[in-house]
């Protein structure tokens, strides 16, 4: 319970559906001195002081579980390391797959429970012969199927997801039913370990600035950079190069080379890709077939592309029907058959079939 | 995982170094005093017969510790009455001679202390050494003497607790007594969890200053005393009508502090026959814990060396939160140290002092037994230990290695 109105209705609705819940609330701090003291501020406490006061009105016992070793080392750290490396990761899914339904479950399994139950915006079905299928939730706006497209079948066997059938609108509408005083907090959008919201300064601070030039595709220098890592492949506001193109038109980062340090920008379509090469890719409800016709999103709240995937020895090769813009390695990309999630892999490298 | 078990069998509980259940004439009595108007403070006559109320539990309490009435000094209880003796103490000393800067004090007390004497050396020019336990728990006596022995005259006080609120090691205070006066250097010490377990005499004691509260010995909540020699010089915490002996100000809590007086004389009153009764139900814990659970670790000493209620003990490979969270869903209450405001698990202060590593630190339990206390706790604690322990172990291990792989 993150101390928000989703997951303290998702463990209102797992009660009512005749569970026996507890309440836990993730300390991700990386440095738990820091609650007693305050030194990160009020709220994360506030978070957990309004999980609690949720848990009191459901009327379940309610602790706080210190995973924050786990969560600096495999979602900090990994966030740290992707970007170091140049790809864009997505820390929300890797906490899904590391932390929430791996050490946050397989602890919970191991003390009797059965499932972790989440407010996550996404449904499972069961299906006759047992398999659990993910699919999108309802409420299309809110769906978060795409955030844990990283889960194995054994994860979402063991997993319940309260609100997939109900709009994020009626959810608040019910927690307010139900008393609980989270029923109008706004929704988190930022990455929670970054308490600002300033990802590039986050980074900068931790990677090192570094300048760098910023050159077009064929290479010409155009102007410099304070420190690559402020930069995500797509970006087109802040990269402050002093001429305009010699066309007028906008700009946009289409690589960067951590090793040189160079940021690449040009046109828009020259960001267009077709042609995404997938590693490690999981299928969580049974392997697929070899080619599949199937729809892809590359991104959270990202839209939903026509695709052609095949499956290549570890690997997953990806064919967009229509051309994709800013996309960048490091970012899942999670398979859909209608609403059914297959699977995911995670984006290697993008390119074009054929050449622009 | 709760409900069920806790409805059919009573609640276990086992935290009373936490807050004891209040007695029932405590609560009486509170009520009582509620009801009548006046402010202790008044000149009339409701304000006297407030007044009278107020000091006649004074002298109840004075009886009962063995001090003057005049020495008790009010409070809102043990955190407020730690800082207000060991600021007020060193701010006086302070005052009086600027060299005396030092404060000693033991790397095992608690937060009300520990944080009040971190404050002042980074906020008043204190130098603050805290001098290391033994295995035990037990102040290292030899190396409070060097350390005042270095330079006495800079030495502002020392504050030693005379049990450890967590693995309840009973410190050796006249030990302490004795060095810090061949130097006339004050003395607090933080007497919490002894009240109402053993015999307290501030009189004999020597000490300058002594902390109690009410909810450690089935009283109220939000009230306590500082207990303070008449010619010790103390500077205010709290300013405003000076309405105990000018060290302390606020309104004088009349219902409070009658509820800790009733308290004080029943806590005293049973204290002997209560200390063997809740000795034995800790030896009795212990035992049969560590025959279960034969890697299990008491810490602390056994025997006399600890608090009659308290037992602590550590469960390699597990995480303390992990068997409490189990306890707990069988209806069994301890803890796993004293309590944190934000419920984030951190290993215990006072067993890392001990020489215990991060692991053990974080798999340990404390319970505590009081008034309320019986055999019937002990064995439901010995059920349900092994099957916790267990599970506690698989979920420790799945907790910190690698996960899901």
């Amino acid at each position: 319970m993150s101390g928000g109105v989703d997951s303290a209705v998702a463990a209102a609705r797992a009660v009512e559906a005749g569970h026996d819940v507890t309440g836990i609330h993730l300390a991700l701090s990386r440095n738990p001195a820091s609650y007693r003291s305050g030194a990160r501020g009020c709220c994360t406490i506030e978070d957990s002081n309004d999980a609690r006061r949720a848990a009191d009105v459901i009327g379940i016992p309610f602790y706080v579980w210190d995973l924050s070793d786990r969560f600096h080392e495999d979602v900090v750290e990994d966030f740290l390391a992707e970007y170091a490396a140049g790809r864009t990761p997505n820390p929300c899914l890797r906490c899904n797959e590391k932390i929430k339904f791996a050490a946050v479950l397989d602890r919970a399994v191991a003390l009797g429970f059965d499932a972790v139950a989440t407010g996550h915006y996404a449904r499972l079905v069961k299906r006759a012969d047992g398999v659990v299928e993910m699919h999108r939730a309802i409420d299309h706006a809110k769906d978060q199927s795409y955030v844990l497209g990283v889960l194995t079948q054994q994860q979402l066997a063991h997993s319940l997801f309260p609100l997939g059938d109900t709009t994020k609108s009626e959810i608040r509408l019910e927690a307010e039913r139900r008393g609980l005083a989270v029923a109008q907090k706004p929704d988190s959008h930022d990455i929670c370990f970054i308490s600002d919201g300033d990802t590039a300064g986050w980074l900068r601070e931790r990677l090192g600035a570094g300048a760098g030039p910023i050159v077009d595709p064929a290479g010409e220098v155009l102007g410099t950079h304070e420190g690559s890592f402020g930069f995500t492949i797509g970006q087109r506001r802040g990269l402050r190069i002093g001429q305009p193109a010699a066309d007028g038109r906008p700009r946009y980062v289409l690589d960067i080379e951590p090793v040189s340090n160079t940021v690449t920008v040009g046109p828009r379509e020259a960001l267009a890709v077709d042609l995404l090469t997938g590693i490690d890719p999981l299928w969580c409800s049974g392997t697929p077939d070899e080619v599949m016709s199937c729809k892809v999103q590359l991104r959270a709240h990202g839209a939903e592309l026509a695709a052609v995937a095949r499956v290549v020895d570890g690997g997953l090769d990806v064919e967009l029907l229509e051309p994709a813009f800013g996309v960048a390695p490091g970012q899942a990309v999670v398979v859909y058959d209608g609403t059914r999630v297959m699977g995911s892999a995670t984006i290697a490298a993008a390119g074009r079939r054929t050449p622009v | 995982m709760s409900d069920a078990t806790t409805e059919t069998a009573p609640v276990v509980y086992l935290d009373h170094a936490a807050t004891t259940p209040v007695y029932p004439q405590v609560i009486a009595a509170v009520a009582e005093q509620l009801a009548r108007p006046g402010n202790a403070s008044s000149l009339h006559g409701s304000g006297r017969a407030a007044r009278r109320v107020v000091e006649e539990s004074r002298e109840t309490i004075a009886a009962a510790v063995n001090a003057r009435p005049s020495e008790v000094v009010f409070t809102s209880g043990g955190t407020e009455s730690d800082n207000l003796a060991t600021k007020g103490l060193f701010w006086a000393r302070h005052k009086a001679d600027p060299r005396r800067v030092r404060v000693l004090s033991s790397s095992i007390e608690h937060h009300a202390v520990l944080d009040s004497l971190h404050w002042l050396e980074s906020e008043a020019g204190a130098e603050v050494e805290l001098l290391p336990v033994d295995r035990d728990g037990r102040l290292d006596v030899e190396s409070l003497a060097a350390s005042v022995r270095r330079d006495p005259e800079s030495v502002a006080l020392v504050t030693v607790m005379l049990a450890n609120n967590e693995v309840g090691t009973l410190q050796p205070l006249e030990s302490v007594v004795e060095i810090a006066a061949q130097h006339g250097i004050p003395v607090h010490t933080d007497a919490v969890q002894v009240m109402g377990q053993l015999s307290l005499d501030f009189a004999a004691s020597g000490v300058d200053a002594m902390t109690i509260t009410g909810h450690k010995i089935g009283g109220p909540l939000g009230v306590g005393a500082l207990l303070l020699r008449r010619d010790v010089e103390l500077v205010a915490l709290l300013h405003g009508g000076g309405q105990e002996r000018d060290v302390r100000s606020g309104t004088i809590d009349g219902p409070a502090i009658v509820g800790l007086a009733v308290a004080a004389e029943l806590a005293v009153k049973g204290r002997c026959e209560r200390g063997l009764f809740l000795s034995g139900l800790r030896d009795d814990l212990i035992n049969r814990v560590l025959d279960a659970v034969p890697d299990a670790e008491l810490n602390g000493p056994p025997g006399n060396g600890r608090l009659p209620g308290n037992a602590h003990l550590s469960f390699p490979g597990c995480d303390g939160d992990s068997l409490l969270m189990l306890l707990d869903a069988q209806g069994i209450e301890c803890s796993t140290g004293s309590a944190c405001s934000a419920g984030v698990p951190q290993a215990s202060h006072v067993l890392l002092a001990m020489g215990r590593d991060q692991a053990t630190a974080r798999g340990s339990l404390r319970f505590s037994f009081g008034h309320t206390s019986s055999s019937r706790d002990v064995d439901r604690v010995v059920e349900a230990i092994v099957p916790a322990v267990e599970r506690a172990r698989a979920a420790g291990v799945a907790g910190t290695a690698g996960g899901r792989q």
